[in-house]
């Protein structure tokens, strides 16, 4: 069961336990392996995912993709995305 | 000779995502539902280090992503270490298939610094007398000590029972056992009937009843342990009246490496009549995949006969199992017969009947535990092993 979590600006994430994030070059995109089973992540998934690394705050992802895609307003978007990824069990919250 | 499902529909076919690579068919325990397949003695050199190496890398560059090491007992081959730290240094996703038998704190420690992802270990039963009765072994202290030795190392505890007839009943203990030893995932999974487990089949399928008090147990238990425990309950199909989807279709995601080499669609398919495998020393895994003849027999749905030819449901289940229609039917291009549709379901439903009737007293049938004695007896005989239609 999991409930839904407002992150802070300030929340760290990482990577689920057990959870690896790698690009496949066969399919062409970014995915997460767990054990039995693998998540194939679309191009903007992956983009996000790639700066979940357990040091990084919900504010710096953020930002960071704001440097790669300037001009668009993706906060919503980062924020919604985050939300299910955590209620799929893919991320966590790091306990500072 | 063209096939249906090779070249028209080359395009069609998908990367392969799993690799079980089966690196022994040795193994210390004796268990009674083993699938490996039964002729085992028979089959040719074990694949040298180098050789293995080269399936592993030739795997990865079409894609496969989940790597599981099986066998028999993978811990057996001394070399594991080193297939271990190449798998991950090639990017899969590495999972130890293991009773658990040899496995001690230097060989752990060197998988966990090689990068072995996750560890399942089998259990067949929660009581020392039972568990090592089915694999006619002395093990249950050792696994117990192996559990806390996966903890120990931060791998999900992740632990695997098989259920038939003689052990079902115990489904509530076994849960106990596994909660104790603090098992984050639990696969309850009943027995399929290959290999060995087919040559017990009268001895292992469970009765209806067990089956039901079996489920209500396990939903008892998860009501009770809520999220920390992932326990998946998996029925055996001769109860269900649709067959499972079988390897997700036929070379759509898995391939099987066997211990001398064969390539294999599933880990029973060396079975089936009229079919040559491949062998990985012989062939890269690409032409394998995507061009051998026994990759491309069962693929898509061009050699399917009726029910299943205009069956709706044929892109869910794609007919079953096809290693399963060929031992209970004797043509494996038939509908897998667990299915309620299939004109020899007869078949499966006389095993189930037979299954509520007390168990045959084991002086009548006697229970056969896979050793290289009984392996070798059985490729004396040409015929599949396969139990008396009663």
């Amino acid at each position: 069961m999991t409930e839904a979590v407002k992150f802070s600006d300030d929340t760290v994430l990482d990577l689920a336990r057990y959870f690896r994030f790698q690009w496949e070059p066969v399919q062409e995109a970014h995915v997460l392996l767990y054990p039995e089973g693998m998540v194939k992540l679309s191009g903007s998934a992956g983009e996000i995912m790639k700066r979940v690394n357990g040091s990084a705050t919900v504010k710096s992802i953020i930002e960071d993709l704001g440097k790669t895609f300037p001009g668009i307003d993706l906060r919503n978007d980062v924020m919604g995305f985050l939300e299910v990824a955590h209620g799929n069990g893919w991320i966590r919250v790091k306990q500072g | 000779m063209e096939t249906a499902g090779s070249a028209s529909s080359r395009a069609k076919v998908s990367n392969p995502l799993w690799l079980l690579a089966e690196v022994t068919y040795k193994c210390p325990l004796h268990c009674v539902f083993c699938y490996n397949p039964t002729d085992y003695t028979t089959f040719g050199k074990e694949l040298s280090t180098d050789e293995w190496l080269k399936v592993l890398r030739e795997s990865r560059e079409i894609g496969a992503t989940q790597l599981g090491f099986s066998g028999g007992e993978p811990l057996v081959r001394d070399d594991l270490e080193i297939l271990v730290a190449e798998a991950r240094k090639l990017g899969y996703y590495s999972n130890l298939i293991t009773s658990g038998v040899g496995l001690n704190e230097k060989r752990i420690a060197a998988f966990k610094e090689g990068g072995l992802d996750h560890i399942q270990l089998s259990f067949q039963d929660s009581t020392r007398e039972m568990n090592d009765f089915l694999s006619s072994t002395k093990t249950f202290e050792l696994k117990s000590k192996v559990a806390k030795l996966i903890q120990q190392y931060d791998y999900p505890m992740v632990l695997n029972v098989v259920l038939h007839r003689m052990n079902i009943d115990h489904t509530y203990q076994i849960l106990e056992m596994a909660e104790a030893m603090g098992a984050e995932y639990v696969e309850l999974a009943n027995t399929q009937y290959y290999g060995w487990a087919l040559v017990n089949r009268d001895q292992l399928l469970p009765t209806r009843e067990q089956l039901e008090r079996a489920e209500a147990m396990t939903n008892k238990f998860r009501e009770r342990v809520g999220s920390k425990m992932k326990i998946y309950f998996v029925v055996p199909d001769y109860y269900a009246d649709r067959p499972k989807a079988c390897m997700n279709g036929w070379g759509a995601v898995f391939i099987t490496v066997q211990a001398d080499g064969t390539v294999l669609p599933c880990h029973e398919a060396r079975m089936l009549p009229g079919l040559t495998f491949p062998n990985a020393k012989d062939h890269d895994m690409r032409w394998i995949w995507y061009e051998s003849p026994g990759f491309n027999t069962y693929r898509g749905d061009g050699w399917m006969k009726e029910p299943c030819r205009t069956c709706p449901e044929k892109v869910k289940d794609f007919g079953g199992c096809r290693c399963q229609a060929f031992m209970l039917t004797g043509d494996a291009t038939n509908a897998d017969p667990v299915c309620s549709l299939s004109p020899h379901h007869h078949i499966v439903t006389e095993a189930v009947a037979r299954a509520q009737k007390p168990a045959m007293p084991v002086t009548v049938h006697p229970i056969v535990f896979r050793d290289d004695k009984s392996s070798r007896e059985f490729s004396k005989k040409t015929e599949p092993a396969a139990p008396a239609q009663v």
